[in-house]
C-alpha cells in the first residue's frame, strides 16, 4: 500500500496515472459503443456491409461535374455529390471572403452611412439561422424570376428564369493550341516582370504600375492568338426547347441560392473578424505610414493588413470551415450534395444507414482536415518570424 | 480511490442503458398506449385537423390496432417520421407499426429486415401538371422539371420510366410533401410526381385544384401497408389480422352502427359469429386478444369501406375512386382468408 501510495503522492507519477486512467476509460467508452452497435445490429438481423457502394444507384442527379447517369454506381453518385459539395463550397468560400473583407473595412470606415450600412448588414445576417436564409434565397429566385417561357433575356445570350441562369457555352475547335501557349507565355512574363521590378525597385526604388502591364499582357496575347488563329473558340447559346431551356452553360436555382446565403451568411463572420484583425494592429503602425505620406489604399494594403493578417487567420479557417459544412443544408431545397445523394437516396434506396452515415462523415472529416491544414500552412507562412 | 468511485459510478451508468427485449405486445399493454409512426401530413392519410388531432387513412389503421390490442382506439401515440427517417425510426424503436404510405418491395422486406404484414392501398406512381402547360400524357414530358419527394421507391420508378421512354428530365428532389409542392407551386417544376394518392391529396389542398391534372400513366406498381419489425410473429399476425378483419367487415356487411347488435346476437353466417366473438375462434389466446377484438376495432374505427369513404373517397375533397382498393367481388385486389 505505501508503494501504491507514493506513486499516487508523487506529482509526476500521479499525473501520468490519471492521464492513463482517462485514456483507458475513453477507450473502454469506444469499444463498448462498437460492441453496442454491433449487438443491436445482430438482434435486429442486419450485418455491416458495403457491397452496396458498387451496384447501380438507379436514381438520376441534376448536377453532375464528372459523367453520371442512373446505371453508375451508389459510390460514383456519392462522388458525384461530393464534388457538388465542392463546388457550392468553392464558390461560398470566394464570395464569402471578398464581401466580407469588404464589409470589414467599410465597417471601420469614418463614412458614418457606409459604416452603419456594414454594421446592419453584419447583425441582421449573422443573427438569422442560415437554414431560413437558404430557404428565403430560393424562395427569392424562384418566386421573383419567371418562367423558362417568359424568361428576361439578354442580347439573346443569357437567359434569367426561375429554373436558373443560363450563359453560352464556349466550345474549342481547332487551333486552340495557340491560344492556350500564348496564355503560358503570357503568365511566365508576367512573373519575371514581377521579378524584375521587385529587384528594381529594391535597388532604385522607383515603381512601375506591374498589376495593370500584367493584367493587359495576359489579356492581350492570348486575344491575340485568337484572332490570327481563326478564332477557333465558339459559343453554344443557351434556347428554349420544350419546357427548359438546353444548350449554354446552366447554374441552377438551388446552386445559386446556395452559394448567395452560405457566402453572404459567412461573409458577416468574416467582417467582423476582418474588423478585429486591423484594430489590433497598433494605431502608430496607421500614423507611422501615414506621416511618411503613403496613400490610404497602400496604407491598408502594405502596413495594416499584413499585419492584422496574422490574427485573422485562424479564425478565418473555422469560418471556411463552417461554411463548407453549412452546405449540407442543401438537401433542403434539393441540392444534390453528399449527404442528398450518398447520405440521403443512397441511404433510403439500400436502407444501410449506419454504413452511409459513416463514410458521409468521414468524408465531411477529412475535407474539413484538409481545408485546416492548407490554412495552417499559409498561417505558418504568414505569421510574425522571429529573427 | 474518489477517481474510482466516479469510475465504478460511471461504468454502471452506462450498463444501465441495456436494452430488455420483450414481446412487443407485452410492452404495448404495458405502456397503455401504441406508438405509431405516421406521415409528417398528407391530407387524407395522416394530417392533424383543425384541433390537432391526428386524422386520415394510416392514422385510423393505428387506431384500428389499438381497439384489437388495448381496447381503446384513442390510446395512440403518434411519432412523425419523413420517407428517410421512417425505417430507421421502426428499427430503433420509436413505434410498433409503421403506418405511413410505404410501398411493400422485396429489398425493403428482405433487406432491411421488417415486416410487411399486407396491402391496405393499392397505389401507384402518378404526375400531376397544370393543365395551363397542355400536356396529356407523361410521354410528352421529355425536357422536364420534375420534383420528387425522396426517400422513397419514386426516384427508382420516374428514372427507369423516363429512360425507358428514351426521355431526358431534370430532377428536383424534395425532403418533403409540403415543400415539393411549394416548389410546384412556385414554378420551379413542370411536373409534380409522387404515389397517386398523394398527388389527389397534394392537390386537394390547392386553392384551385380544378387548375390541375393527374396525368393517366401509373408508372409503377405501389401496394402501401403497414410494416412491423422482424421477429416477433405474434405481433405481424395481430396487426395483419386487423387489417384483414375490417376487410372482413366490409365482406361480411358488418359496419360501425349495426356491429354491436350483430356481436348480441346468433348470426346465420357463422364466420360473422367467429369474426365478433360469439362462436369461439380457434388459436386467438395465441395472438393474446380477448374475444371482443374485432368488435372493438370495427366499432371503434369501422370497417375498411367506412374508413376509405370517410378520408379518402367521394364525398372528401381527394375524391379518390375505390378503384382497386375495393373486395375482389366487387372487381377490387382484396381477397382476404377466411376467419375460422
Amino acid at each position: 500500500m505505501t508503494f501504491v501510495n507514493n506513486l499516487w503522492r508523487n506529482e509526476k507519477s500521479r499525473e501520468i496515472i490519471i492521464q492513463l486512467l482517462v485514456l483507458l476509460s475513453i477507450g473502454w467508452f469506444l469499444s463498448w459503443l462498437v460492441a453496442n452497435v454491433d449487438a443491436n445490429f445482430k438482434a435486429l438481423g442486419k450485418d455491416i456491409s458495403f457491397e452496396f457502394l458498387f451496384i447501380p444507384a438507379g436514381y438520376d442527379i441534376n448536377q453532375y461535374l464528372i459523367d453520371y447517369n442512373n446505371r453508375d454506381s451508389h459510390l460514383r453518385a456519392g462522388i458525384v455529390g461530393l464534388l457538388n459539395t465542392g463546388l457550392v463550397a468553392f464558390f461560398g468560400i470566394i464570395l464569402a471572403t471578398v464581401l466580407g473583407i469588404s464589409v470589414g473595412i467599410i465597417r471601420l470606415s469614418k463614412n458614418w452611412l457606409a459604416s452603419k450600412i456594414a454594421y446592419w448588414y453584419v447583425e441582421f445576417t449573422r443573427n438569422v439561422p442560415i437554414l431560413l436564409q437558404i430557404l428565403l434565397w430560393h424562395g427569392i429566385i424562384i418566386n421573383t424570376l419567371p418562367h423558362p417561357k417568359k424568361a428576361i433575356n439578354i442580347a439573346d445570350v443569357t437567359f434569367l428564369s426561375n429554373r436558373g441562369f443560363y450563359i453560352p457555352k464556349p466550345l474549342t475547335e481547332n487551333g486552340i493550341e495557340f491560344v492556350y501557349l500564348f496564355f503560358i507565355i503570357a503568365i511566365i512574363f508576367s512573373i519575371l516582370f514581377y521579378k524584375y521590378c521587385k529587384k528594381k525597385q529594391d535597388l532604385t526604388g522607383a515603381q512601375y504600375p506591374v498589376f495593370w502591364i500584367n493584367l493587359s499582357v495576359i489579356i492581350s496575347l492570348p486575344l491575340f492568338a485568337f484572332f490570327i488563329s481563326g478564332m477557333p473558340i465558339s459559343l453554344e447559346i443557351p434556347a428554349l426547347k420544350g419546357f427548359n431551356f438546353r444548350g449554354g452553360m446552366h447554374m441552377s436555382p438551388e446552386l445559386a441560392a446556395l452559394t448567395f446565403a452560405l457566402g453572404i451568411y459567412t461573409a458577416a463572420f468574416i467582417a467582423e473578424i476582418v474588423r478585429a484583425g486591423i484594430l489590433a494592429v497598433d494605431k502608430g503602425q496607421r500614423e507611422a505610414a501615414e506621416s511618411i505620406g503613403l496613400k490610404p489604399s497602400k496604407v491598408m494594403n502594405l502596413v495594416i493588413l499584413p499585419q492584422a493578417r496574422r490574427v485573422i487567420i485562424p479564425p478565418l479557417t473555422s469560418q471556411y470551415l463552417n461554411l463548407t459544412k453549412n452546405s449540407s443544408l442543401a438537401i433542403a431545397i434539393g441540392y444534390m450534395d453528399l449527404v442528398a445523394t450518398l447520405g440521403g437516396i443512397s441511404l433510403n434506396q439500400t436502407g444501410r444507414e449506419m454504413e452511409t452515415m459513416v463514410i458521409v462523415m468521414l468524408i465531411y472529416l477529412s475535407v474539413s482536415l484538409s481545408i485546416s491544414a492548407l490554412m495552417n500552412w499559409y498561417n505558418n507562412k504568414a505569421k510574425l518570424v522571429g529573427r | 480511490m474518489k477517481t474510482k468511485i466516479l469510475l465504478a459510478a460511471a461504468t454502471a451508468g452506462v450498463m444501465f442503458a441495456g436494452s430488455v427485449l420483450a414481446s412487443t405486445l407485452d410492452d404495448v399493454r404495458a405502456r397503455g398506449k401504441l406508438n405509431c409512426i405516421i406521415n409528417t401530413g398528407l391530407a387524407g392519410f395522416a394530417a392533424p385537423d383543425d384541433k390537432g388531432k391526428w386524422t386520415g387513412f394510416d392514422v385510423d389503421f393505428c387506431r384500428a390496432v389499438a381497439a384489437a390490442t388495448l381496447g381503446d382506439a384513442d390510446k395512440v401515440n403518434y411519432t412523425t417520421a419523413t420517407g428517410k427517417t421512417r425505417f430507421t425510426k421502426l428499427a430503433a424503436g420509436e413505434g410498433e407499426i409503421l403506418s405511413r404510405n410505404t410501398t411493400w418491395t422485396f429489398s425493403r422486406d428482405v433487406d432491411l429486415s421488417q415486416t410487411f404484414v399486407g396491402v391496405s392501398y393499392y397505389d401507384g406512381q402518378g404526375f400531376m401538371v397544370p393543365k395551363a402547360l397542355g400536356v396529356k400524357s407523361a410521354k410528352g414530358l421529355d425536357g422536364a422539371s420534375v420534383c420528387i419527394q425522396t426517400g422513397t421507391t419514386t426516384e427508382l420508378n420516374l428514372a427507369e420510366f423516363f429512360a425507358g421512354n428514351g426521355m431526358k428530365y431534370n430532377p428536383v428532389p424534395i425532403e418533403t410533401n409540403a415543400e415539393a409542392q411549394e416548389l410546384y407551386k412556385a414554378g420551379r417544376c413542370d411536373v409534380y410526381t409522387t404515389d397517386a394518392s398523394g398527388l389527389y391529396a397534394t392537390m386537394s389542398s390547392f386553392d384551385k385544384p380544378g387548375d390541375h391534372m393527374v396525368l393517366p400513366e401509373i408508372v409503377s406498381k405501389e401496394p402501401l401497408g403497414p410494416v412491423v419489425r422482424h421477429g416477433d410473429d405474434q405481433w405481424a399476425d395481430i396487426v395483419a389480422w386487423t387489417l384483414r378483419a375490417m376487410m372482413a367487415g366490409e365482406e361480411l356487411n358488418i359496419t360501425s352502427s349495426n356491429v354491436k347488435s350483430l356481436a348480441a346476437k346468433d348470426n346465420k353466417n357463422k364466420e360473422i359469429n367467429r369474426l365478433l366473438g360469439k362462436d369461439p375462434l380457434q388459436g386467438l389466446s395465441k395472438l393474446g386478444l380477448s374475444a371482443d377484438w374485432a368488435v372493438q376495432v370495427i366499432s371503434q374505427v369501422g370497417n375498411y369501406e367506412e374508413v376509405f369513404e370517410k378520408n379518402l373517397g367521394m364525398s372528401t375533397p381527394l375524391k379518390i375512386a375505390r378503384g382497386a382498393n375495393q373486395l375482389y367481388k366487387d372487381g377490387g385486389l382484396f381477397y382476404i382468408p377466411p376467419i375460422k
